[in-house]
């Protein structure tokens, strides 16, 4: 409980000050509102009126030394005066009111907003792979919202209608004891209705939701499917479906409506039989004489000021709990712990050899996903990975950019233990290009300028270049500037690899890695790649991912995998040599030109059109 | 979402657009009517108020006199009790309205969208049309219904007060009511910058809901490019500026209370200087003055609401154009009257007019292109006997789609015709075309329901034994059976309570139930396990079997038993023929087929080993 309040506590540092003069000025201005009310009060009734002024000794004081109270009533417009500059110096106190509050519950927000961003930024590796969306980004914005309006909204209606309700009380009492009795009668049942009522009326609130929900799922599914719904010509169905669930959420809402219906009608009755109470009774004391008219005319104004507000505290004191809620919400996802950056690690250069010994890792207790796993690289050399799904090709790399550690064995670059190594150097130095990459809803050009802050134009086209996305590029009018993402285009699996590889390349990193990030790109275009990476990367250690014969057997060290454990090793001219996976895969070469044999014999080029150089 | 959404519009007054409002609204003239009179009923019972305040002053309290203070009180009593049941009325007859013109609209749209062609969701992001008829429809239903309520009670109070307050004194009236044009003035100049500045919010705020989700799901991305920095500097750069311009919309508001306050102020001081002087003159009465007072207090209300609802009829207006620019779109695919004369339209069809078809397909000297001057397809042939099998291959984005979306009739060419049985489709409703034509997609779309249900969308008044018999044919009733509650099995938003295999398992049985004469197959070139593969291969087979078929095929198997094989490249039929035709020409085609020859049997190869 202290904690989650503690929380806010802390994204109000820097506020806090503003926050409580914000409390100040909604106090005074509070008290400013109920002084004009006085004013008419002694106008008419001692200054207009003959009665006796019954004021404080101040404010009596003022009247005498201005020339009492005759000659004020020649000068009546002193008394329209002092109500102007009450109600500017109320006009001021309100402004800095909410200035102040805005100032304070806006960076508060903008803080947790930032807090939460860089919070969940990192998180280690795995919590994202493990993540949900939808809910994170829920509690991120809506829950956000929530506490903003909270303190922005609500605690500022709390205040104000708590500081105006003790005011106008004090001074009513010292008014008129009784009326003050009678005026404040209905108050409790006001309130008692509207919390009863809005506690009761959140199960029609949900109705209504869930039914808004039904319809846009309908809806959102149609538009999706609009495909099948034509090729199975199905219009007539999906209208019937549609108006169905838009017939039950009309009538969710309009049950709703009339909920409320009774309930505005219902308090505004309890709030102006109670004003009627106390006018008539007002009007029977004030003809006795037992009250002044200046007085039940205070009575009756405050009984406008407060009555409305104190009807919206139920409603306020029901959603209070919604704060909390969220509260909790935004506490589960900051309590999760950050990844450790290892900051004070070691950055040693990574353009040097590597080494695998022994190393064994698992994502959960008990299931290895890579055992014994053993190898030596060369700085510059290019390691290809071959191995069935589930295999731990991708594991092994992860391994590298230490996205995830192991548990026993070691891995060394240059002689230094990776565990040593400061997580963000090697992120920086290390290029990767994942299976399926993500690219952000900016310009292509600028997708690719992601990979390093410094990045020139020409090293942009060149990777661009290299990456064979110019033919990608010309499909779109705006080339390079094409938005891509929720907002742009929709590029395909090969497309969107290409684009990550052009960001990985700017990167100018000692090792590349390539997750299987040529897959979804067509056999040619790979190979158009492969040729042009190749130039490029000299003196790059290299780690490639592939299923593609081609790609394989120009690497420098050949591995594969099978259910986590490294079975075989070597260069191509080994590997074609012992039985097993890369020779099977291999001897395909040769049987595809059994099979086409004869179709074979007078063809000149299927070798390098196919890319196998 | 698209960037079309965030468009301003701020054009005057559109007389034209509210004359259209008004035909969606007609149905509601009664309700309107009674609403507008509830409401002018109860702004002017609202400017009784300070009479009966007068009343008191000038009968009970000054002369000191009590008769008839319980028909006085009796008199309130009734006001406030027509006054509630006002209230109670205005909600009621406001949300009827609210609520129906919006369902009224959303239906219209609904159905318009099914209308509509392909061409408008290739053009249109589904994120815009959502917008359109959730938001925006919600935004009408509400001006037209509580604008007309804030409306009349608005306008009914004003004049109802400024008739009192000219009838009482009329001196003291023009004197008090000078500060009105004053505060209608700065009341209209708040409120627009007010809804300007709360409408710059809205749109951070969206951007900030986007660059969450990017965050979130760009998460290992950014760990791998190690960017959490610059993430964050560019994302404190977004919030800032939300928090600066939240800050402002508050800011302005804070300025425009106080403003009102003492403009309002100074009709009450008025008031008290020059009705006060009366009083003390005998020319006014103290309950004259009281009542000015009490006007003076309350008047600055109604010219605040009036203000803005004008600031929001603009913000309104927008939304009534996207709506309006929604419904009023015409679909690029239509029937002509004559055949909707003689097939029916697309809900009433005329079945019983429709003629049956055997399954010839012809392609005659068709032309076909998506944008003006980029022709796709020019002076194409094709002559297809019922229940051949064409395959389509080429590349990812070679084009294959265009010959089966014209096939569907999802576009039509733009020279030449496609025969269906020898006869120009456009002479047949779409629907006759479209219920003979059973597609299944490389990306399965099911809908939320149960398994049940999603396969006999192919065809709605099949038995429970059809569905399972069409289950079977495709071998999807085993691991239907395997599922929680077998065919009762909900199958989530989208199917993604399921596998892409089990997805497509189920799209195959849908189209057979459909029981099409001409088929239309997109192949998966997704991976699903082997044992699925093969179980999908099994039902490719068996669904083609003895229809007319075109198949934009990915797997080797399927390419083979196709009876004819159209080699599609930049948009353009390059090489058609039978497969063994195909390889001896050494073309294009061997260089496809050789290609995914190597990647199947990787795959395979691949598996075997994992076994």
């Amino acid at each position: 409980m202290f904690n989650r309040w503690g929380l806010l506590w802390d994204l109000m540092r820097g506020n806090r000050m503003r926050y409580a003069g914000a409390v100040v000025a909604t106090a005074f201005s509070a008290l400013l509102s109920l002084i004009p009310t006085l004013v008419i009060r002694t106008t008419v009734d001692s200054i207009i009126g003959d009665k006796p002024m019954d004021v404080p000794g101040w404010v009596e004081d003022a009247v005498l030394r201005l020339g009492g109270r005759d000659a004020l009533a020649h000068n009546l417009w002193v008394c329209g005066v002092a109500l102007l500059a009450i109600s500017l110096i109320n006009g001021a106190a309100m402004y800095v009111r909410g200035k102040w509050t805005a100032q304070a519950s806006e960076s508060m927000a903008r803080n947790l907003r930032d807090l939460l961003y860089d919070h969940l930024q990192n998180l280690p590796y795995d919590e994202h792979v493990k993540a949900e969306t939808g809910d994170w980004v829920q509690r991120c914005t809506s829950d956000v919202e929530t506490i903003r309006r909270f303190l922005a909204v609500q605690m500022v209606e709390i205040g104000r209608t708590g500081f105006l309700l003790v005011m106008a009380l004090t001074i009513m009492f010292s008014l008129n004891v009784k009326m003050t009795f009678i005026s404040m009668a209905v108050v409790p049942v006001i309130l008692a209705f509207s919390y009863v009522f809005f506690s009761k009326v959140k199960e029609a609130f949900r109705l209504a939701d869930e039914a808004e929900g039904k319809l846009t799922t309908v809806l959102q599914e149609n538009l999706t499917g609009i495909r099948v719904v034509k090729a199975f010509g199905r219009q007539a169905y999906e209208v019937e479906k549609f108006d169905g669930k838009n017939r039950e959420y009309r009538d969710l809402s309009y049950r709703l409506v009339r909920l409320m219906a009774n309930y505005w009608a219902l308090s505004d009755f309890l709030i102006m039989v109670q004003m009627v109470i106390v006018m008539v009774t007002g009007v029977y004391w004030a003809s006795r004489g037992t009250m002044t008219l200046g007085t039940l005319l205070t009575f009756m104004s405050y009984e406008g000021m407060l009555l409305w507000p104190v009807r919206q505290m139920g409603r306020i004191l029901t959603d209070m709990g919604r704060a909390q809620i969220s509260l909790t919400r935004i506490k589960e996802l900051l309590d999760k712990p950050r990844e450790d950056m290892d900051e004070d690690g070691l950055t040693p250069d990574l353009n040097a050899d590597i080494e695998f010994k022994n190393v064994y890792f698992e994502y959960e207790k008990g299931h290895p996903v890579l055992q014994d796993i053993s190898f030596k690289v060369k700085k510059g050399q290019t390691v290809a990975i071959l191995g069935p799904t589930g295999s731990g090709k991708s594991s092994l790399v992860h391994l590298l950019l230490r996205l995830y550690d192991y548990q026993r064995g070691s891995i060394t670059i240059g002689g230094v233990e990776l565990k040593k190594i400061n997580k963000k150097w090697l992120r920086q130095n290390i290029g990767i290009v994942l299976q399926e990459p993500f690219l952000f809803s900016r310009t292509i050009k600028e997708n690719v300028a992601l990979g390093r802050s410094d990045v020139t134009e020409a090293e942009i086209l060149e990777a661009m270049r290299v990456a064979a996305l110019s033919d990608v590029i010309q499909q779109f009018e705006e080339g390079y500037d094409t938005l891509v993402g929720e907002r742009g285009v929709t590029l395909s699996g090969g497309q969107k690899q290409r684009v990550a590889i052009a960001r990985a390349l700017v990167r100018n990193s000692s090792i590349l890695i390539f997750d299987d990030s040529l897959s979804a790109v067509d056999t040619e275009t790979d190979a158009a790649i492969r040729r042009a990476l190749k130039e490029r990367r000299k003196g790059i250690t290299t780690f490639i991912i592939s299923h593609r014969i081609t790609t394989l057997a120009e690497a420098d060290l050949i591995l594969v995998l099978d259910q986590g454990r490294l079975i075989q090793s070597g260069t191509h001219e080994e590997l074609i040599r012992q039985p097993g996976l890369y020779q099977r895969i291999w001897a395909l070469q040769s049987r595809l030109e059994e099979e086409l044999a004869d179709e074979y014999k007078d063809l000149e080029y299927p070798a390098q059109e196919r890319g196998v150089m | 979402m698209s960037t079309y959404q965030e468009q301003e519009y701020t054009q005057p007054f559109n007389m034209d657009l509210w004359k259209k409002l008004i035909r969606y609204a007609w149905p509601y003239r009664r309700d309107l009517l009674l609403l507008a009179a509830v409401m002018a009923a109860s702004g002017g019972i609202d400017a009784v108020f300070p009479l009966m305040n007068r009343y008191a002053v000038d009968n009970f309290i000054v002369p000191g006199k009590l008769d008839g203070l319980w028909i006085f009180a009796l008199i309130n009593v009734m006001l406030i009790s027509i006054q509630a049941f006002n209230v109670w009325m205005l909600i009621c007859i406001a949300g009827r309205i609210e609520t129906g013109l919006c369902y009224d609209i959303r239906k219209m749209g609904f159905k318009k969208l099914q209308e509509l062609s392909f061409s408008y969701f290739d053009k249109t992001p589904v994120g815009w049309i959502m917008a359109r008829m959730t938001s925006d429809i919600q935004r009408l239903g509400e001006t037209v219904a509580w604008g007309l309520v804030d409306l009349m009670w608005g306008s009914a109070m004003m004049v109802a007060t400024t008739g009192v307050m000219l009838y009482l004194n009329w001196r003291l009236a023009l004197i008090t009511l000078s500060v009105v044009p004053i505060l209608a003035a700065v009341s209209i100049y708040f409120q627009r910058v007010i809804l300007m500045a709360y409408r710059q919010v809205r749109r951070i705020n969206s951007q900030i809901t986007g660059a969450f989700n990017e965050g979130i799901m760009g998460a290992k991305t950014t760990k791998t490019l190690a960017r959490e920095e610059e993430n964050l500097r560019e994302f404190k750069e977004l919030t800032e500026r939300m928090r600066h311009s939240s800050v402002r919309a508050v800011v302005v508001s804070s300025i425009y209370m106080p403003v009102v306050m003492a403009l309002g102020s100074i009709g009450t001081g008025l008031v008290l200087w020059l009705g006060g002087e009366g009083v003390i003159g005998k020319s006014i009465s103290y309950g004259t003055l009281v009542a000015f007072i009490n006007y003076t207090m309350q008047f600055f209300e109604p010219i605040r609401e009036l203000a803005r609802i004008f600031a929001e009829l603009q913000n309104s207006q927008a939304s009534a154009e996207r709506v309006f620019s929604m419904l009023e779109t015409q679909p690029d695919v239509k029937d002509s009257p004559e055949v909707i004369e003689k097939y029916g339209d697309l809900f009433t069809p005329k079945k019983e007019n429709w003629p049956p078809i055997k399954g010839d397909v012809t392609f005659h000297n068709v032309s076909f292109s998506y944008k003006e001057g980029e022709e796709v397809l020019k002076d194409f042939n094709l002559e297809v006997k019922a229940g051949e099998t064409i395959a389509l291959v080429g590349e990812t984005g070679a084009g294959k789609s265009t010959i089966v979306n014209l096939l569907c009739r999802f576009y039509e060419p733009t020279e030449g015709e496609v025969r269906i049985d020898g006869v120009d489709y456009r002479k047949r409703s779409q629907l006759w075309l479209q219920s003979n034509i059973g597609y299944v997609l490389q990306t399965p779309h099911l809908f939320s329901g149960t398994v049940k249900e999603n396969i006999r969308y192919g065809r709605l008044d099949a038995s429970d034994e059809e569905v399972i018999e069409a289950a079977k044919l495709v071998n999807a009733h085993d691991f239907i059976m395997r599922l929680e509650k077998g065919y009762d099995t909900e199958v989530g938003e989208g199917g993604n309570r399921l596998s892409t295999g089990q997805k497509q398992l189920i799209s195959f049985a849908r189209a057979v139930l459909a029981n099409p004469r001409i088929f239309v197959l997109d192949e998966a070139t997704s991976s699903v396990d082997t044992e699925t593969e093969q179980i999908i291969q099994n039902a490719i087979q068996k669904v083609l079997r003895g229809r007319t078929s075109f198949v934009i095929a990915h797997r080797l198997s399927t390419i083979r038993s196709a009876d004819r094989i159209l080699v599609i490249r930049n948009g353009r039929v390059v090489e058609q023929g039978t497969h063994f035709e195909l390889l001896r020409r050494r073309g294009y085609y061997y260089r496809l087929y050789t290609n995914q020859f190597m990647e199947e049997k990787e795959r395979e190869i691949m598996s075997q080993t994992r076994g």
